[in-house]
Order: structure tokens, then C-alpha cells, then sequence
């Protein structure tokens, strides 16, 4: 992005009215690899895709059980990340004894932006340099939200975030009209190709990505490696019986490349980065 | 002006009996279900047993608002603990935990006086006796609450453990079946009701072993 004077304090705003480190945390979630999520009316999945530092070392968790009815799927610092989640676990912990009944989703991720927020009003902070993708089950029905570094958060049917999100976006897009109809084998399928999609050409997996699930009479777990390699097997087999079917998702699979190429220089200046901010996963 | 003395107490005695014993591979945790204060009976059907984990099960006598506030505050840690832990916790450290969170109390004590029963890391029976304070040990058996100087002795003759005086420590569970002991529980709590006017109604007995949780109920004279 752009070096100027007004970008070293986030209590700083910039004469167009932007505060610049607010969006440069954004820019962390950008850098971040992938997290997904996806709800239908009884069902909500998350996704990650897990980058490891090198061979010789394990992934980070991305994705958090937060609570039997709530999970997060996180994207940019992990460690802002690890801390939030353990401020959503707490904040569900005493919601539960004191009210004994689980915690509205959408109180949570309020409590959640207002603490961002926070960190956009104070000199002497730094803003969360994680974006969230918080589901969970309620009165209500199953939603899905984004929190983000500045404070604002949004209820998705679907989303991504992270690099190469744009790819899963797109598929996505095609596709969420049906998703509230959705049955929980069809939504894990879908997360499992927005997650490939984002890959861009490497083969998906189990290893390299991990998928959680919360429905009606269903807590919030993660699935074990067994189950999505032999869902991953299940669908990449109809991928290649369905001609056509095989067709439609390369060609999308291009244009939402063509699309990252284009726009986002910033994810060309991640790849570039990939050695400098060991930090970021 | 002479000392006022307090014209209320924070405190009330719901009365009740508990009773614990440890088996080789299981654990049987029983308590009455009378809930009473004074000379009134409130209710023939309160359950003084608490799941706390997979294989950590308590039953309290004593104060129940208490009981219940202390049940609360070791459920939500236990939630914390899985969360960091990614597992149920074990009973000897939930055991270690219910003694810190008495005497954080302790000069405001939870009113409630605890057994803990359930299954070691080894898959054996242990059960944990508490004072109101936190003051705990292992044992074999133990039994708390208005019927318990009726219960222990008797216990004491059945299942006398080895003195813990004793060098090398001998294991204190005892060698009697699964259902062996709960026919002794029975007894004890047949007989704890003839003479205590705390004890009676019904007897809920959890029994903990590898394959799970088991309940039963048994009828208890209702005078």
C-alpha cells in the first residue's frame, strides 16, 4: 500500500477521512492463508487451509471451538487470533452461568467488534491484525459472521478471506442462492471446493486443510482427517465422472484467477512477502 | 452498648446423606434426594449429584444454594480446562481443584460437604472426602452429611481400609463386585433413614465404571 505522513498512529486520520493502520491491519488478514465459511437455514461450515512455515514444522490452528453452538475460523496474525478466541470462549463461559442458556451469536460477535473497535481509538494500541469468521447456531437459526480489524462486522450466507480468497468467493457466488436449501453432506462438499479453489491447481488434501461443522443437534466439532479425506474422495470422483460438471469449476477456477491477477496485487506482494513476515500464516 | 449478635444467618442446613465407595474398576456414588430445612421437608425429589466430568461425579450435602453455586463455578472451569487441554479432566485434578476453589472461601466458606467419586487415570475407583473448607484425601469410602456418623462406622466394619499409617501404603479400594456395593449402599441408606430425620424419600446411586454413567433409584421410608 501507500507510505505516507499520516500513517503511524491509528489515532492519526488522514485528510480523506481514512485511519491508514486500521486498513494496513486489514491488509494482514489479506496476507493470511484462507478460511471459509458457509451456512444453510440448520448449518454452518468453516474451512481453513493449513500453510505450514516449512516441512518441518506443524500448521497453526485456524479454526476454534468456541463454544458447543459457536466456532471461529480466523485469517491474518494468528496469535491476535488465538487471544480473541479465548476472549469469545470466556465471554460464552460466563453468558452460560449466568443466564443458563448459550450465548446469542449475534451479542457475541458485537462484544467481539466493540473490543476491535477499541483498538482503533486508543494511541497507545494496535489494531487486531485477524479477520473472523464466526458461526454458530441460535434461536434464531444459523448464522454466519465476519469480524473485521476495523470494528465492523457483517452476516454472510458465505464468505472467505485470506489469500486467494477471491477464488472461493467466486465459486461461491454462483452458488449461495441454494445454500439456505442446502443439506449438510451438499454444504461440506461446497466448502471442501471453495477450499480447492483456493489452492489453485494443488491437489486437495486432508492433510492441508481442515474442515469444522455446527448444526441443530449437532455442537460445534472439527471433523478428523479420516472423514474429509474420504468426503475429498467421494466428490473429487463425481468431479471427474461429470464431464461437464469437471468443466464448469475449471473455467471458473480460471476466470477467478484471471480476476486475483488483475485486481489483487496485493496477493502478488504476499507471495513476494512469503519469507518476510514469518509471523503471518 | 453490649455486642450485637448477627439476627441472620447467610447459611441454611437442607439436611441430606451422601455416600461414596471405590471398586477396583468402578465407583458408586450415592445420595437421598430429601431436601428439608428445619423441621419441614421442601421437596422429596432434589438430586445432590453432579456430573462434573466424564469420570468425576460429586454429591453434597449441606447448604444446596451453595452446593449449586459450587457446582456452577467447577462446571465453567471445567469448560476452560477442555478448552486448554482438549480433553475431560481427570478425577485426582478435579479433586486438586475443588480443594483450591473451597478454601479460595475460606473465610466465607461454600456451606457444602463434599464427596468426590469417580474413575483415576488408571481406570480405578477413587473417591475424595472433603471438609466445607477444602481439606481432602483419598480413600476407599466415605460418606458426608446428616446420616454420615450413622453411615461411617457401619462402612468402617464392612470395608475398613487399611490404616493409611501404615507402611507400604496399601490400595484402598475395596475388593467387592460392582453390585456388592451398591446392595451395601442400599443398606446403608435403609438403615441411615430409620434413625435420621434428614435422610429418607428416595436414594439416587450413580454408578461410574469404563463402560459409563449408570442411574438408579431405590425407595426410602417417607417419614
Amino acid at each position: 500500500m501507500f507510505r505516507n505522513q499520516y500513517d503511524t498512529d491509528v489515532t492519526t486520520w488522514s485528510p480523506a477521512g481514512r485511519l491508514f493502520q486500521v486498513e494496513y491491519a486489514m491488509e494482514a488478514v489479506k496476507q493470511g492463508s484462507a478460511a471459509i465459511g458457509l451456512r444453510s437455514k440448520t448449518h454452518v461450515v468453516l474451512g481453513c487451509v493449513n500453510k505450514a512455515n516449512s516441512e518441518l514444522s506443524s500448521h497453526q490452528k485456524k479454526i476454534f471451538k468456541v463454544d458447543d453452538h459457536i466456532g471461529v475460523a480466523i485469517a491474518g496474525l494468528t496469535a491476535d487470533g488465538r487471544v480473541l478466541s479465548r476472549y469469545m470462549r470466556s465471554e460464552c463461559i460466563n453468558y452460560g452461568f449466568t443466564y443458563e442458556s448459550p450465548l446469542p451469536v449475534g451479542r457475541l460477535v458485537v462484544q467481539l467488534a466493540d473490543k476491535a473497535q477499541v483498538c482503533t481509538q486508543r494511541s497507545w494500541k494496535r489494531p487486531y491484525g485477524v479477520g473472523l469468521l464466526v458461526g454458530g447456531l441460535d434461536e434464531s437459526g444459523a448464522h454466519l459472521y465476519y469480524n473485521c480489524p476495523s470494528g465492523n462486522y457483517f452476516e454472510y450466507q458465505a464468505f472467505a478471506i485470506g489469500s486467494r480468497s477471491q477464488a472461493a468467493k467466486t465459486y461461491m457466488e454462483r452458488r449461495f442462492q441454494n445454500f439456505m436449501d442446502s443439506s449438510r453432506e451438499d454444504l461440506i462438499k461446497d466448502a471442501l471446493m471453495a477450499i480447492r479453489e483456493t489452492l489453485q491447481g494443488e491437489t486437495l488434501k486432508s492433510s492441508i486443510c481442515t474442515v469444522a461443522v455446527v448444526g441443530v443437534g449437532e455442537p460445534f466439532h472439527i471433523l478428523d482427517q479420516e472423514t474429509v479425506q474420504k468426503l475429498i474422495d467421494t466428490f473429487e470422483i463425481a468431479g471427474k465422472e461429470e464431464g461437464p460438471a469437471a468443466a464448469a469449476p475449471d473455467t471458473a477456477a480460471e476466470e477467478g484467477g484471471a480476476a486475483a491477477d488483475q485486481g489483487a496485487t496485493a496477493d502478488q506482494g504476499a507471495t513476494a512477502d512469503e519469507g518476510v513476515a514469518p509471523m503471518d500464516i | 452498648m453490649t455486642k450485637q449478635n448477627a439476627n441472620w444467618s447467610p447459611y441454611d442446613n437442607n439436611g441430606g446423606t451422601c455416600v461414596a465407595i471405590a471398586g477396583a474398576d468402578y465407583c458408586v456414588i450415592a445420595a437421598d434426594t430429601r431436601m428439608s430445612t428445619g423441621y419441614s421437608i421442601l421437596t422429596r425429589d432434589y438430586s445432590k449429584i453432579c456430573k462434573l466430568a466424564d469420570k468425576c461425579v460429586m454429591a453434597s450435602s449441606g447448604f444446596q444454594a451453595d452446593v449449586k453455586a459450587l457446582q456452577k463455578q467447577l462446571a465453567a472451569r471445567h469448560l476452560i480446562y477442555q478448552h486448554q487441554h482438549n480433553k475431560q479432566v481427570s478425577c485426582p485434578a478435579m479433586a486438586q481443584l475443588l480443594s483450591n476453589t473451597l478454601y479460595y472461601k475460606r473465610f466465607f466458606p461454600y456451606y457444602s460437604f463434599n464427596v468426590l467419586g469417580g474413575l483415576d487415570n488408571e481406570g480405578k475407583g477413587c473417591v475424595y472426602t472433603y471438609d466445607a473448607v477444602g481439606s481432602y484425601e483419598r480413600v476407599g469410602y466415605s460418606s458426608q452429611g446428616s446420616g454420615s456418623t450413622l453411615i461411617m462406622p457401619f462402612l468402617d466394619n464392612q470395608l475398613k481400609s487399611p490404616s493409611p499409617l501404615l507402611l507400604p501404603a496399601q490400595d484402598a479400594v475395596t475388593p467387592l463386585s460392582e453390585s456388592e456395593a451398591v446392595d451395601l449402599v442400599k443398606t446403608c441408606f435403609a438403615s441411615a433413614t430409620e434413625r435420621d430425620i434428614y435422610t429418607g424419600d428416595k436414594l439416587e446411586i450413580v454408578v461410574l465404571n469404563k463402560e459409563g454413567l449408570h442411574r438408579e433409584y431405590m425407595e426410602l421410608r417417607k417419614d
